[in-house]
């Protein structure tokens, strides 16, 4: 059984249809990717999960209980934990209190504490009392994901975490998923960047317009394949 | 294959709004010979129907046309009220006259109290209209002549020989009391009936559509170029003009004034704001229906003091949760009628094309 | 009249401001919600000590003491219930809505108490003072001016060092990221409300000691209280408390001047500020 899945998942913004059936699974231990262009639908899957969008109750399932209807903060509550696009801190709180505020809907014993964090990320620990904001994008990113891993979450959602980041910092922050993974969180990325996909991934959704356009491991999928599920093959 | 493709073209009216220009023709003549047939105490009613149609239509331009949501107002009451009652006192004028001179002042008013408060936004706005009606208050309590806080009455006789009075009076065998109620009465319908007017084609025109953009997202309308600035002075300093002439009216029919009646939060803008939402925000007919609900609320409820200002506010808070758009909103969703047609709808286009061809299908 | 005693009479006037706009500063600041039945609230919680005192033969200071949690309860209910549904994008439904819980409120008091002015009794210690050198400070304004310090520091504390106050500033800041921690930001709001109506039950004890009060007074009260607000700026209690002050010592100095003035002489200061600081004196610049 999965740990997480979506089941023939819809979504709309109004009358703007975004998602179209997406079928997804994520096994405990697993790291998922999802790749796609802009506006396949990628964030509004993510959004989907995390509660931020409200869909059919069965459509998800965690732990093979139906959680799609359920709203953001009840499903932090059983475990799902989502680093957004675009890192979103808070800028009234300190990077130590951004932190903090990770575990106020689900404050559970685990691997993942203040301590632990400052070890994943030890240049954290120097501007624990700066203004989240004033930090810059990478550290921004490595706040928003040590954020989202104090509530020792069994699914992380990482939304777009190399977004607007220079190559080297892109790999600091790819460089702390085998902790991340070791300490018992399943994962799922969105990237746009299919190479980094490729390198992090066990298996690769690829999403073009709402659909669910190619599937598999990394092995198994050639480049032609992939520019296919991305960019939509031309009908001759 | 058709290479002309017919214009798209932009109509207004149907055959509701038609229908009822007719029926609002008749009940406009109907209104105007009324005094000839009803008793003098419907004639007053009327009038008080008609002065705060005239309040309400224009607070709902501000706020449900304008997006300025205002809860100061009855500064205009009783500023435009003081002002006739000043012309009339110290410098001897025409009531009529100085009702005029009212509305101007009115708008100098506000041409003023825009430097200030267009600097506000949303919340701030309301509360700093507010405080600038209190300011007003005050600094005209401190006015001697015009009976500082207790307030004075207009001298007797006055409304008397206002212009058009007597004339009346030998018209249709009136005593002069009664002849001053007609002709307010007359001055009031003629400005519900400016009022409505003016509104209907300020949404009409072009300005309208641009204020409608501005209120929808008002940074969307700067890109193209619509002045939100200039449009919202623009209705802001006309809301003021005509509460002004509206207040001034009033208090020539009441004779007498004193500042807390003249700038009554309760009278001039709770009464107002309840009977646009009640009626439905945003619309031209919603404040004519609201009117008329307020008015027989107040007449149910008039023996039961405080019961019936808390009915009010009780239903006030019902309506805004459940029926924000109001008695005309609810009724106009169901059934898509507009009586003051002021929505553009598009007819003609490319879809009337009879063959199809091209890239796409 | 000296320079100096107008000064110390306007600060303390100005405690009692900024008691009346602490409450108001508190859910502005996390909800943008401009509640404009705040005055009445005040006024309601005054006849709520009143009653109290009167029914139990309660002392003033523990009725008041009484009513703290009476007032949470009922600030919370209130925001849980009614003013949630008015939150979104619109401005138009809170402003209205809490309009006419205003009217609601002045007439339930008229209908339940009559508008006759009442008076909350202190016995000596209304007319109580403290010599200082040349001055004479009342005991109940020095209390209301200490209790307005102690209200902003317990508040700054909830706020900064507290986890529900980090969750404050975190749905202030984003409400739905706040959702993604896991805060569920109606309760937040309804928790918020009802702290601000500890602090308008504080400070009806001290309006309902000073002077005399009936039903209508509330929005009086409210204008004070948001000027104070927006003379400080958004998100600083401090400088609601200055704002207070700025306020109370103009009113004084009008008063002063001509006691018909006091009012008026508050109002214009209100407006001098944000003619210059339209965002007010210390707002907080994420804004």
């Amino acid at each position: 059984m999965a740990l997480l899945e979506t089941r023939a998942l819809t979504a709309s913004y109004g009358d703007f249809q975004a998602l179209f059936g997406i079928d997804m699974t994520l096994d405990a231990g697993e790291t998922v990717a999802v790749v796609g262009a802009n506006g396949a639908g990628k964030t509004t899957l993510m959004r989907s999960i995390a509660g931020v969008l409200r869909n059919g109750s069965d459509q998800i399932r965690f732990d093979n209980e139906p959680i799609g209807a359920l709203p953001a903060p009840e499903v932090v509550e059983r475990g799902i934990a989502m680093v957004p696009e675009g890192r979103r801190l808070f800028p009234s709180l300190s990077v130590e209190e951004n932190l903090l505020i990770g575990k106020y809907g689900r404050a559970i014993e685990g691997p993942w504490s203040l301590n632990a964090i400052y070890d994943l990320f030890p240049i954290l620990r120097d501007r624990r009392n700066s203004p989240g904001t004033a930090l810059s994008g990478g550290q921004q990113q490595m706040v928003a994901i040590g954020r989202a891993l104090m509530s020792n979450p069994r699914v992380l959602l990482c939304d777009e975490i190399s977004l607007g980041l220079a190559p080297i910092v892109i790999r600091d922050i790819y460089a702390a998923f085998p902790r991340i993974l070791a300490s018992g969180a399943s994962v799922v990325v969105v990237e746009q960047d299919i190479g980094q996909a490729l390198r992090v991934a066990d298996r690769i959704y690829c999403l073009m317009e709402g659909r669910v356009t190619l599937e598999g491991p990394p092995a198994a999928l050639s480049r032609e394949d992939i520019h296919a599920a991305y960019f939509g093959a031309s009908r001759s | 294959m058709d290479t002309t493709a017919p214009a798209w073209r932009v109509h207004t009216r149907t055959t509701a709004s038609t229908v009822f220009s007719g029926i609002l023709g008749l009940a406009v003549a109907v209104a105007v010979m009324a005094p000839l047939f009803v008793s003098r105490g419907t004639v007053q009613n009327l009038f008080f129907i008609f002065t705060m149609l005239v309040l309400a239509q224009s607070w709902n331009m501000l706020a449900g046309f304008a997006g300025l949501v205002s809860v100061g107002q009855q500064a205009f009451v009783g500023f435009g009220a003081y002002v006739m009652f000043a012309f009339v006192i110290l410098f001897k004028l025409d009531p009529l006259a100085s009702i005029a001179l009212a509305g101007l002042a009115g708008v100098l008013l506000a041409a003023l109290t825009s430097l200030f408060l267009f600097r506000l936004q949303g919340a701030y706005f309301a509360i700093g209209s507010w405080v600038i009606a209190e300011v007003v208050r005050l600094l005209l309590a401190q006015w001697k002549a015009l009976g500082g806080g207790t307030g004075t009455s207009l001298p007797t006789g006055v409304t008397r020989d206002m212009w058009g009075v007597s004339a009346v009076g030998h018209l249709f065998g009136l005593r002069p009391a009664q002849a001053t109620d007609v002709v307010c009465y007359w001055l009031a319908l003629a400005l519900a009936m400016v009022t409505i007017v003016f509104v209907y084609r300020l949404l009409r025109s072009r300005q309208g559509l641009a204020l409608a953009a501005v209120r929808d997202n008002q940074e969307a309308a700067r890109s193209i170029g619509v002045d939100a600035r200039w449009l919202k002075t623009f209705v802001y300093l006309a809301a003021a003009f005509l509460t002004s002439l509206a207040g001034a009216l009033i208090y020539v029919q009441k004779a007498r004034i004193s500042p807390d009646a003249a700038f009554s939060v309760v009278d001039w803008t709770a009464n107002v704001i309840f009977i646009v939402v009640i009626g439905g925000i945003g619309t031209i007919e919603g404040p004519m229906i609201g009117v008329l609900v307020f008015f027989l609320l107040q007449n149910m409820l008039a023996d039961y003091g405080s019961w019936y200002l808390l009915v009010l506010g009780l239903i006030g808070i019902i309506v805004m949760l459940f029926a924000p758009q109001g008695l005309w909103g609810l009724f106009a969703s169901r059934s898509d009628i507009q009586f003051f047609p002021v929505r553009r709808i598009l007819r003609g286009g490319p879809i009337s094309m009879k063959c199809k061809g091209g890239p796409h299908g | 009249m000296s320079w100096l005693n107008i000064v110390i009479q306007g600060v303390m006037l100005g405690g009692l401001y900024a008691l009346f706009a602490a409450g108001l500063s508190l859910v502005f600041g996390i909800m943008r919600l401009v509640n404009l039945a705040h005055g009445d609230l005040i006024v309601l919680a005054a006849f709520l000590i009143l009653g109290l005192v009167t029914a139990l033969g309660l002392n003033p200071f523990l009725a008041a003491l009484v009513a703290i949690p009476i007032m949470f309860g009922f600030g919370w209910l209130l925001q849980a219930q009614l003013l949630n549904r008015t939150l979104g994008p619109d401005i138009l439904p809170p402003l209205l809505v809490t309009f006419g819980l205003s009217i609601v409120i002045q007439n339930a008091l008229l209908e339940g108490f009559s508008a006759d002015s009442r008076r909350i009794t202190v016995g000596p210690l209304e007319s109580a003072t403290l010599s200082l050198g040349p001055i004479n400070i009342g005991i109940m304004p020095l209390l209301t001016l200490l209790s307005s310090v102690v209200v902003i520091v317990s508040l700054n504390q909830l706020f900064y060092r507290t986890s529900l106050g980090r969750a404050f500033r975190a749905t202030s800041d984003d409400r739905v990221t706040a959702g993604l921690m896991g805060i569920r930001p109606d309760r937040i709001f309804s928790v918020a409300t009802g702290i601000a109506m500890i602090v308008v039950t504080i400070a009806a004890f001290y309006l309902g000691t000073r002077a005399n009060f009936d039903p209508t007074i509330g929005p009086a009260r409210l204008i004070y209280a948001f000027e104070a607000v927006i003379i400080g700026g958004l998100g600083s209690l401090w400088g609601t408390l200055a704002g207070g002050v700025i306020i109370g010592v103009a009113q004084a100095f009008g008063a002063a001047v001509n006691p018909e003035w006091q009012i008026l002489a508050g109002h214009v200061a209100f407006l001098a500020v944000l003619l210059f600081k339209p965002r007010g004196l210390f707002p907080r610049s994420a804004e």
